[in-house]
């Protein structure tokens, strides 16, 4: 964790940030953008044609070694020893309780290797349980926070531009996979991932290197409408896209079945004999989620005009307290407030009628859709 | 964006033109526009209603946050900028201007005294 009193990291492209009139956020003890001008435009660049994103503060870790594999089917739910070199899965570390404690990106990047991406605020965590669940395996857990900045070109335009500055067929680059290779000369882990709901690319790159990728990718995009973007429009790209957000639709108090990301827990692994911490747990997570549905994530569209927070809570006509939204924003894309809310399984069927939100005491009538919100067209 | 001379500023962040016949028009300033982000929905006092300086009459919502709106003087509203509730996005784009929220028929007690000067609000809004 980082001290309350210690002075927050800044990224490699901090002083570009700044030349580029950034107003800067305090993110999970970093300093990051959290917008250039309006944030609006920053999300229909992305949608529309492409946007550049500093994410340097993601935590990376690379596992490696002859039981990698086991390790990580052991540390995490998913099965990552059937994910095969040069592809990426989404898969969470829970704890023996089967709670969430953060939910992340894992590449192989060779047999023996993978790189582990997790949130911000949960890398320390991420990092320790690694370390602490390594016991007993022969793997190195290494911390490679700072031997990485990420920077992520999303949007249609963005394989068109990288296409530009790259040695690496892109094409053959499917979702969910990377490949080395150079952009702008500088070697770099090249991945088709993103946290926006459209195409795009996650570069892993040395820091030093990376004022002048930055800068080469807006060159090259100029002519395309590339666009500086903050966490701001990342937040509202992620929620329209349906994605979950640690700390908002995901926590501990959660399991995976709960936060209905279920399919994400493999309880067949090879590795280990199937054993992995909070396995126990997550069956009996299973087997209650059959027996007594939790309440399920669910989309909201306002009918008015007022926007939903996280923590406000979901009603009925009458003021019965059905759930929780666990974030809300105005949607650009669809022009009105939107939300992801936990809601009673009786009432979490798109269409529901009577559903409100509780919005700082005047009850605004909202619509149940089913998630996402927002789906490019491929 | 400098904050016009003319103006008297609020510590909340509002603006206040010269009454002209009683009656002032408030906003909000640029640095407050700026600091809230692109903002979405604003939802005024209405007509008629009568506002308490330092009290609460509104709300301005943005994509990260909603902010309580207040009024700088006491008064009655004598009129709110219909447009602005149509397009809340001129709250960013003309804070000074076609961004104006509404309109007070002072009290006769007039302006607070404690209200800021430009060079005073620019001094004050450089230190928060």
């Amino acid at each position: 964790m980082t001290e309350p009193s210690a002075p927050p990291r800044r990224t490699a492209l901090d002083e570009v940030h700044r030349s580029l009139g950034a107003t800067m956020t305090d993110f999970a003890g970093w300093e990051m953008p959290l917008r250039y001008a309006s944030e609006r435009e920053e999300h229909q660049a992305v949608r529309t044609r492409a946007g550049l994103f500093d994410l340097s503060h993601m935590g990376e870790f690379t596992v490696s070694g002859p039981a990698a594999c086991d390790l990580l089917d052991y540390a995490f739910i998913g099965n990552l020893g059937s994910l095969r070199t040069g592809r990426a899965r989404y898969t969470m570390l829970c704890d023996e309780r089967g709670g969430i404690l953060d939910d992340l990106i894992v590449y192989r990047t060779a047999e023996d290797r993978y790189l582990v991406v997790a949130n911000a605020a949960n890398a320390e965590t991420v990092l320790a349980a690694l370390r602490e669940r390594a016991t007993g395996f022969d793997a190195q857990v290494a911390d490679d926070r700072d031997t990485y900045a990420l920077l992520a070109v999303q949007g249609p335009a963005a394989a068109g531009i990288l296409a530009r500055l790259t040695d690496a067929e892109l094409e053959g680059l499917r979702y969910y996979a990377g490949l080395p290779g150079t952009v702008a000369g500088a070697e770099a882990l090249i991945a088709r991932t993103g946290y926006t709901g459209e195409d795009g690319f996650e570069l892993f790159l040395a820091p030093a290197g990376a004022p002048a990728v930055w800068q080469a990718l807006l060159d090259a995009g100029a002519e395309d409408g590339l666009t500086p973007c903050g966490l701001s429009c990342r937040d509202t790209l992620r929620l329209e896209a349906g994605m979950p957000l640690y700390g908002h639709e995901l926590s501990t108090a959660l399991t995976p079945f709960d936060a209905g990301l279920g399919r994400t827990v493999k309880f067949e692994k090879p590795g280990n004999g199937g054993a992995f911490v909070g396995r126990e747990a997550l069956q009996e997570a299973a087997a209650r989620a059959e027996s007594a549905p939790p309440r399920v994530l669910v989309g909201l569209v306002a009918q008015g005009r007022r926007v939903p927070r996280a923590g406000y809570a979901v009603v009925s006509s009458d003021g019965t307290v059905l759930g929780e939204v666990t974030s809300g924003a105005p949607s650009p894309t669809l022009g009105k407030p939107i939300a992801m809310a936990y809601v009673d399984a009786e009432h979490a069927v798109p269409g529901t009628e009577g559903v409100a939100v509780d919005i700082r005491g005047s009850r605004e009538p909202y619509d149940v859709v089913a998630l996402p919100f927002y789906k490019r067209e491929r | 964006m400098s904050n016009p001379q003319q103006l008297r500023y609020s510590k909340e962040h509002e603006w206040l033109s010269e009454p002209v016949d009683g009656v002032a028009t408030i906003g909000i300033t640029a640095h407050a526009a700026d600091a809230l982000g692109d903002v979405v929905f604003v939802q005024l006092p209405d007509t008629g209603d009568t506002v308490s300086a330092g009290d609460t009459c509104g709300e301005l919502e943005s994509t990260k946050s909603v902010s309580d709106l207040y009024s700088p003087v006491s008064g009655e509203v004598t009129e709110v900028n219909q447009d602005v509730v149509d397009d809340p996005a001129l709250v960013n784009s003309a804070p000074f201007e076609g961004g104006w929220l509404f309109k007070v028929r002072l009290d006769p007690s007039g302006a607070p005294d404690d209200l800021l000067s430009a060079d005073e609000y620019t001094a004050f809004a450089a230190g928060n």
